[in-house]
């Protein structure tokens, strides 16, 4: 809207406001204070994840939400958004989910848009070429209030990424290892782009589960450069342009590509071909190591110390074939369609070992009824998984879904933190593959020994 | 909000890096719908046992850190999710600067909008104070000082709009409303 000044930060307009019920609670209550309205509506979309439990019997079944803090937040978003005006996907919608799955499902997130979130995963949605990242709740006024956010310019990032990932290494591996080499204070002050033959190769749930980890390395946002993957994506979608608006968007969209031989502040290279499954072994997702490798050696380091006894690792030690009592597969990095799909791809005909709990749980409702079309839910509930409503679930240990305090979990979500599963537990990341490898044998396993 | 000029106060060290907002404040206290009360829960996972005592050993349970206004902590303090909830519990804890040699960038946006200074130093200075709890510090925003009791004088950086803003308690709600002229005529065009 308007530009940086030395005094003064851009003014950048918004044009998709996506909140839920967790961050958006006390920017209506400044609203209320301030006495201004929402002043565009129809750029904003709300929905529930984060609090929301994903047992059916709480959403469908008329059991009360076992949190009753949470319920309250629900019945709060839900008063807000019809005060306000504001197009609610609530506890029954069929379009409900997570707020980065939906955005994507729905054909809202287009390329070239600015997409805001009071959610640091928000940087999922730059997968289709958007600048989109996460925002705190006073932002969430800013924006409902005026539609705009005071910014400064980012420097920029570029990850390089050259050759093929080979069978069994998935687009989380990806990402893992990228975290890996940048660390998880690299991309500060950056939005990263994806580029190169590896990212062109990547589907777009795929390109999700990229640009969705750029926060945990740091950066705000991560974006790819829309391609024909991306239209194809797009065409299909209920919310995205239609008849001769579409032919316009197209136009405008092929514009948007970086460059050729455009100057970035950074970059980083790497070489698809050279990686495998990855997995973290620590306490923040740079604690990362092939699934072959193991935990490094001791080294003269607090952080390191304190990782090692909080997951109760000692230094050196091979990260395969350790014991794991909870396996999840969801949350807005893991839990598209294609999650689904390769996870259940692999259990089909097995069982999860004795003793370990397996929670799938779909990124949407969407995403929900599609792979229930296909049988996956099936595939898992025979393999002895529990099949759940849509939801952030054990991502975050905020809406009845944890891991139990001591616990090992290998989990597909994004945050390996102390506690962020829950107080105590000790969260593992990795793929969906490894996951579904890993809910068989009931230890780490690379999941190419069972492909 | 409250303007924020000058700052005089003994530290709290965290030497920890990499503090990630899930420990500043885990998620299962953010099932609220207000701002009020978090700093019960600041940090309380490492400030509590299972069964909700204080650890006797962890440095906000220790007298000397009551009143402590400025928290030192390790490399990329605030890392990880966006919740606001992390400056609202430091905040309400008592806690008016933060500082270290990196600070995640959305829980530095989300401090300045309430009031909590970011206060980013090199790595001297830093290691002088993760050696030295308890040091009495002097913050002075128009100038962008530190000051240690060393004497030491140490700038730090700000982005003026901010400085501008917590300095004179401007809030950007209201600078943002007042634009809202070019707003319209932004979306006229658009």
């Amino acid at each position: 809207m308007a530009p940086e000044t030395p005094a003064t930060p851009a003014v950048l307009y918004v044009d998709l406001h996506l909140i839920h019920e967790v961050t958006s609670p006390q920017a209506f209550a400044l609203l209320r204070e301030r006495g201004v309205s929402v002043r565009r509506p129809e750029l904003t979309l709300a929905t529930m994840d984060h609090s929301t439990p994903t047992r059916t019997a709480q959403i469908f079944g008329g059991a009360p939400i076992a949190i009753e803090s949470a319920a309250r937040q629900i019945r709060e978003l839900e008063v807000n958004c019809a005060q306000f005006g504001v197009e609610l996907l609530g506890l029954t919608s069929e379009l409900r989910g997570i707020v980065h799955v939906i955005g994507p499902d729905l054909g809202l997130t287009q390329p070239g848009k600015t997409i805001v979130c009071g959610d640091s995963h928000t940087s999922t949605h730059g997968a289709v070429g958007a600048l989109a990242f996460g925002i705190g709740t006073t932002e969430v006024a800013h924006v409902l209030a005026t539609q705009c956010l005071l910014q400064r310019k980012p420097r920029t990032l570029a990850v390089e990424v050259e050759g093929a990932l080979q069978a069994g290494v998935t687009a989380k591996d990806l990402i893992l290892a990228i975290i890996g080499r940048l660390g998880v204070a690299g991309g500060t002050g950056h939005v990263i782009e994806y580029r190169g033959a590896a990212i062109r190769a990547l589907d777009m749930d795929e390109r999700m589960t990229v640009c969705n980890m750029s926060i945990e390395a740091g950066a705000r946002a991560g974006m790819i450069a829309p391609d024909e993957t991306t239209y194809e994506y797009l065409a299909a979608r209920p919310r995205a342009p239609k008849g001769a608006a579409w032919e316009r968007s197209l136009a405008a969209w092929r514009a948007l590509p970086t460059d050729s031989g455009a100057r970035f502040d950074r970059e980083l290279r790497l070489d698809a071909g050279d990686l495998e499954p990855m997995i973290t072994w620590g306490t923040n997702p740079g604690m990362v190591v092939p699934i072959s490798g193991a935990i490094p050696e001791q080294r003269a380091d607090a952080a390191f110390a304190r990782a090692l006894s909080y997951m109760g690792f000692e230094a050196g030690q091979p990260i395969k074939d350790q014991p794991v009592n909870v396996v999840f597969l969801g949350s807005c990095t893991n839990a598209r369609l294609s999650d689904l799909r390769s996870a259940a791809g692999l259990l089909r005909g097995r069982r999860i070992a004795r003793g370990l709990t397996m929670l799938v749980v779909p990124g949407s409702q969407q995403v929900k009824r599609q792979a229930e079309a296909e049988g996956l839910d099936r595939v898992f509930i025979e393999a002895g998984a529990e099949w759940r409503e849509s939801g952030c679930s054990m991502c975050l240990g905020m809406n009845g879904d944890t891991v139990p305090r001591g616990e090992y979990a290998v989990s597909t979500s994004n945050r390996n933190f102390e506690g962020r599963q829950g107080a105590g537990a000790r969260t593992l990341l990795a793929s969906p593959l490894t996951a579904a490898a890993t809910a068989v044998r009931g230890r780490v396993t690379d999941p190419r020994e069972l492909l | 909000m409250e303007p924020f000029t000058t700052l005089i106060s003994r530290t709290v060290v965290l030497p920890a890096t990499d503090i990630d907002t899930d420990q500043i404040i885990p998620a299962r206290f953010l099932t609220t719908t207000t701002r009020a009360g978090l700093g019960t829960h600041l940090f309380a996972d490492w400030r509590y046992d299972e069964r909700g005592a204080p650890r006797p050993d962890f440095v906000l349970n220790r007298p000397e850190s009551a009143g402590c206004r400025i928290l030192v902590a390790g490399r990329n303090f605030g890392c990880g999710s966006s919740r606001e909830h992390a400056p609202w519990a430091l905040l309400d804890h008592g806690f008016r600067a933060v500082v270290s040699t990196g600070i995640a960038d959305i829980f530095r946006n989300n401090s300045l909008k309430n009031g909590l200074l970011p206060v980013i130093v090199d790595e001297a200075t830093s290691g002088w104070l993760l050696e030295h709890p308890g040091a009495e510090l002097s913050v002075d925003l128009a100038a962008g000082i530190l000051g240690l009791p060393t004497g030491g004088r140490v700038s730090f950086p700000i982005e003026a709009f901010a400085r501008h803003c917590l300095l004179n308690g401007v809030d950007e709600l209201g600078y943002l409303l007042s634009r809202s002229g070019e707003i319209e005529a932004y979306e006229r065009r658009a």
